[in-house]
């Protein structure tokens, strides 16, 4: 029995835990990491051995807490001791005052940073070692999968996603359960389950701390999907420039399979199902479902044109379910809490929580979850903490280059799929960019274009053209040689790759310019017409007087 | 020999990292959906995937050569040419664009006189742009060697790139 | 397959056809003309010109009519000012895009690119050139080709892998750095699996793929081996 063996692990660990006084939780994402913190953790070691007291305390590997500017983190028991900034010369401080910091190091966790999240997809966030199984189980990993295996149905199960309201987390929001059904219904001797892992984003890094911090709430996501639409593979096709994420992914995978959470007959039941990853290989396209599935066939991140869509013909012309990780790793908190408190989170359509990569110009940069419905003022002005340096808010960035910019006379705006629709924004995978007075719009608009030029893939005629002549139009004009006209073909150029182009990269490519032409429409007149840049970003143009200064 | 074996190419040398790349397509059975895995285990044994390298692929994956350059061209985190001996890498994610990275790149170009995704002539310095870290929260970043630099600045990526200079000098 | 007759309209007019079809073959069978360049009778369907993009009823956006099947009750219109707009302005980006001069051009009188031009009513290119500097590669004994007036349909590459089966040709790199390739872009001289049957150059629309020794004007293009060819696979 599966559970008997939940209870088995946890039972082990706790004991193993007895004896321990303290349990030092070293961050280790990539953020603190690269402040330092696998340094911190070994001097920490060293330090507790040094002092006698490595039978009492214990040393682990933590996962992201978010606030990646303070790091490296070190948490003491759990969520409200913190000290920040830890470096290796403040460690023997630290050891000696652990359990009454000084204010030096203690971060202060009463903050609204941490205040006003909710956290469902990035529970214990921070306290799990994403290295071990033992962990994720005394946590409760993996009782959802028993659950769904042991008590319910594959349709019961499809029925549990579907009454939560759950929608897809990668962009465009299509509800979760609606596709496992459409899945779960085709036709096919073999199915597939794919999570998308290819956070192709920039400015989005959700999905690499989810997957570094909570590889085997991944794992038990797809699994639970796998048993829910009948499918006996799964892959998680993950971004190459991850690496972290890739290791910690396979190692849970060796993990599971291990202790029989994956391979033949989980937990004593019919069902059988395995994982393998798949390397991404830096393509923005292959986050669009039918690039993605040439990708794992081993070509090239083409779309194609959708009818038949992934859920009857996918990999290698089989059903395939796809969802983005932060979509699967909302699966086991459902399963295991309920549709119904699921759905009791968020606003009327949007429901749940919803991680964000907040950052750019506002004072605490990192990882948030917050309840759908929160509002962008309350993101930026309360958990962001304001703008630094006394600077004025002037837009905020969803949803990358297939978003908009929201001004600031939206901030009131509550963050739900339909609401950021309506401004001409979108939800997206979660990147949050805060941008200040120092921003110039039309140069954001040009960057975002560079960057859909650069990754069209080239199949199509409008994307793979008209990226280049709408980035060729954005360069003249931040460099003062547009005319009005140039102004009017650039609007064109938008309508047109908007609604005739192949894949969803096409089609929204042209959204950072319509937003930015419908918000800051007088800094594109400026630019064209006075030769003026009022942010004083474009070189080649007149500044404003405080940065001539 | 086993079955799946029986028709596996004679590796380009004797270079032993050929044995990672057959055991990548082997582990795949030889499929032709193993030619990405196969790709970048080629671009991680030996930091770029040459002309000799594509055909053994071609052939061990029995893909037509057209196939192979095909896809090996498609994906950035493929590169056909030798790097540098040190690499720096300057992240161009949104996060890092709004807190100044065109700067520090302009600085490092002026200062190795050298286009992003290119190498300086000595071969010692390779300046590469990446589209998003996902290392937002610590913008603007640049990855020295695989060592990232957190809230960087021009100076400070000039620094750097000028002691690799001197020691390659030196 | 099974595959049951449905009705529906196409530009005001009632017509029938399996659902196995496609709106666009369904729209020739019945004398209607949509405007195309990537597709081609006998070879997959891409549905990456986007110059067949019609106006479906009910439909969120517009839709590529070589891509999708017909339904029942379907009202079809393939042609409005807005339509028309749009094709003229992803035929003049292709004219931005390569290097085309008609009047010097092999091709010229026999393009496709130029005759869907001349539908579209296209007189003069209102877009910035964007001037690339493509190869020309002359290096095959019978064949050349000029990748300034290749317009990236794919039909070479299709046509090589699906009826001729050597796969000489790909797509390389990606965005408007995309172009074709042969074997590892290695000369087409040199290409190891070029049988040099020449389908490619007869299913080019352009200039790109040429017969040696045409000169100016010359180059005229059979396509109706391909239906020949299929019908004769399908028959064995």
């Amino acid at each position: 029995m599966l559970s008997d063996e939940l209870k088995r692990i946890t039972g082990h660990e706790l004991e193993e835990r007895q004896p321990l006084k303290h349990r030092l939780h070293v961050c280790m994402g990539t953020g603190c990491i690269s402040a330092g913190s696998d340094r911190v953790k070994t001097a920490l070691e060293t330090e507790l051995r040094v002092m006698n007291l490595d039978g009492t305390y214990a040393v682990t590997t933590g996962g992201c807490r978010g606030l990646c500017a303070a790091g490296p983190l070190v948490a003491i028991d759990g969520d409200t001791n913190i000290a920040q900034r830890v470096t290796t010369e403040n460690v023997p401080e630290l050891v000696q005052r652990m359990t009454d910091l000084p204010d030096s190091l203690r971060l202060p966790t009463e903050m609204p940073f941490f205040r006003n999240q909710k956290k469902v997809v990035l529970e214990y966030s921070g306290n799990l070692d994403p290295n071990r199984i033992d962990d994720y189980i005394t946590a409760g990993g993996y009782t959802a999968l028993n659950h769904a295996l042991t008590e319910m149905t594959p349709a019961q199960t499809v029925d549990e996603i579907m009454r939560s309201g759950l929608r897809g987390r990668g962009g465009a929001g299509y509800p979760t359960g609606l596709k496992w059904q459409t899945v779960a219904k085709a036709h096919g001797e073999r199915k597939f389950v794919i999570c998308n892992g290819d956070e192709g984003d920039p400015g989005a890094f959700m999905d690499r701390s989810v997957m570094e911090d909570y590889p085997f709430k991944v794992l038990e996501g797809v699994t639970i999907a796998g048993y829910a639409i009948g499918a006996q593979q799964g892959y998680l096709y993950v971004r190459a420039e991850y690496p972290l994420a890739v290791k910690r992914l396979k190692s849970a995978i060796r993990q599971a399979e291990k202790i029989g959470l994956l391979g033949s007959n989980i937990g004593g039941t019919p069902f059988s199902f395995n994982i393998d990853v798949r390397l991404g290989a830096g393509a923005f396209v292959c986050g669009e479902e039918t690039a993605l599935i040439a990708s794992i066939e081993g070509k090239r991140g083409h779309p194609r044109p959708r009818p038949p869509y992934p859920a009857a013909r996918g990999l290698w012309g089989c059903p395939t379910l796809i969802n983005n990780v932060e979509t699967f790793s909302s699966i086991a908190p459902i399963i295991r809490q309920g549709a119904d408190w699921f759905a009791g989170i968020g606003t009327e359509k949007s429901k749940g929580t919803k991680v964000f990569a907040l950052s750019g110009r506002v004072n605490y940069t990192g990882l948030i979850e917050v309840p759908m419905g929160t509002t962008l003022r309350e993101i930026v002005f309360e958990i962001g903490g304001g703008i630094p340096d006394g600077r004025q808010f002037k837009a905020i960035q969803t949803g990358g280059p297939s978003g908009g910019c929201i001004p600031a006379e939206f901030l009131d705006t509550p963050v739900d799929y339909e609401s950021l629709a309506a401004l001409g924004s979108i939800m997206g995978s979660g990147g949050m960019i805060v941008m200040d007075d120092t921003s110039c719009m039309v140069d954001v608009a040009r960057y975002f274009m560079e960057f859909c030029k650069t990754e069209s893939c080239g199949k199509c005629a409008p994307c793979r053209i008209g990226t280049a002549q709408m980035h060729d139009l954005l360069t003249i004009i931040t460099a003062g040689q547009a005319t009005l006209e140039d102004l009017e073909r650039l609007e064109k150029l938008c309508d047109m790759v908007r609604s005739t182009s192949l894949c969803g990269l096409g089609q929204s490519a042209p959204n950072p310019v319509i937003s930015t032409l419908r918000y800051f429409r007088h800094e594109y007149v400026s630019h064209i017409v006075d030769h003026h840049c009022p942010a004083g970003v474009c070189s080649a143009l007149s500044q404003p007087q405080e940065a001539a200064e | 020999m086993l079955p799946s074996q029986a028709n596996v190419p004679a590796p380009p040398s004797d270079d032993k990292r050929w044995r990672i790349v057959t055991a990548t397509m082997r582990r795949h059975g030889f499929g032709t959906d193993a030619l990405i895995e196969t790709l970048h285990s080629v671009q991680e044994a030996f930091g770029y995937i040459d002309d000799d390298a594509l055909r053994f692929i071609a052939r061990g994956l029995r893909l037509p050569p057209s196939s192979v350059y095909g896809v090996a061209t498609f994906y950035n985190y493929f590169t056909l040419k030798p790097q540098g001996e040190h690499t720096c890498v300057v992240c161009m994610g949104t996060a890092c664009y709004i807190k100044g990275a065109a700067h520090i790149l302009t600085a490092l170009q002026n200062r190795l006189s050298v286009k992003a995704g290119e190498t300086t002539a000595d071969k010692a310095i390779s300046l590469l742009t990446a589209r998003c870290m996902g290392a937002c929260g610590l913008a603007p970043i640049v990855v020295n060697d695989g060592e990232v630099a957190a809230q960087t600045t021009p100076e400070a990526s000039v620094t750097l790139v000028e002691e690799w200079m001197s020691d390659a000098v030196g | 397959m099974n595959s049951n007759v449905v009705t529906l309209s196409i530009n005001g007019k009632e017509v029938s056809g399996r659902d196995d079809e496609t709106i666009l073959e369904l729209a020739l069978e019945n004398g209607i003309q949509i405007p195309r360049l990537c597709y081609l009778e006998g070879l997959s369907i891409v549905g990456a010109c986007r110059l067949c993009m019609v106006e479906v009823l009910g439909a969120k956006g517009l839709i590529a009519a070589c891509a999708t099947r017909i339904t029942e009750g379907m009202v079809v219109q393939t042609d409005s000012e807005r339509l028309a707009e749009y094709r003229r302005s992803i035929l003049e980006m292709l004219f931005a895009e390569g290097f085309h001069v008609c009047s010097v051009c092999v091709a010229n009188g026999h393009c496709e690119l130029q005759t869907q031009a001349a539908h579209a009513g296209i007189d003069h290119i209102d877009l910035p050139y964007l001037y690339p500097r493509r190869k020309v590669d002359a290096s095959h004994r019978l064949f050349g080709l000029d990748a300034n007036r290749c317009i990236l349909c794919t039909r070479c590459v299709r046509v090589c892998s699906e009826i001729e089966g050597a796969r000489t040709w790909s797509v390389s790199g990606r965005g408007i750095e995309a172009h074709i390739i042969s074997d590892f872009a290695t000369p087409w001289g040199e290409s190891t699996t070029c049988t040099s049957c020449g389908k490619c150059v007869q299913v080019c629309p352009t200039g790109a793929l040429f017969m040696k020794g045409a000169s100016t004007a010359e180059l005229e293009k059979r396509t109706d081996f391909l239906s020949w060819i299929t019908a004769m696979r399908e028959q064995r």
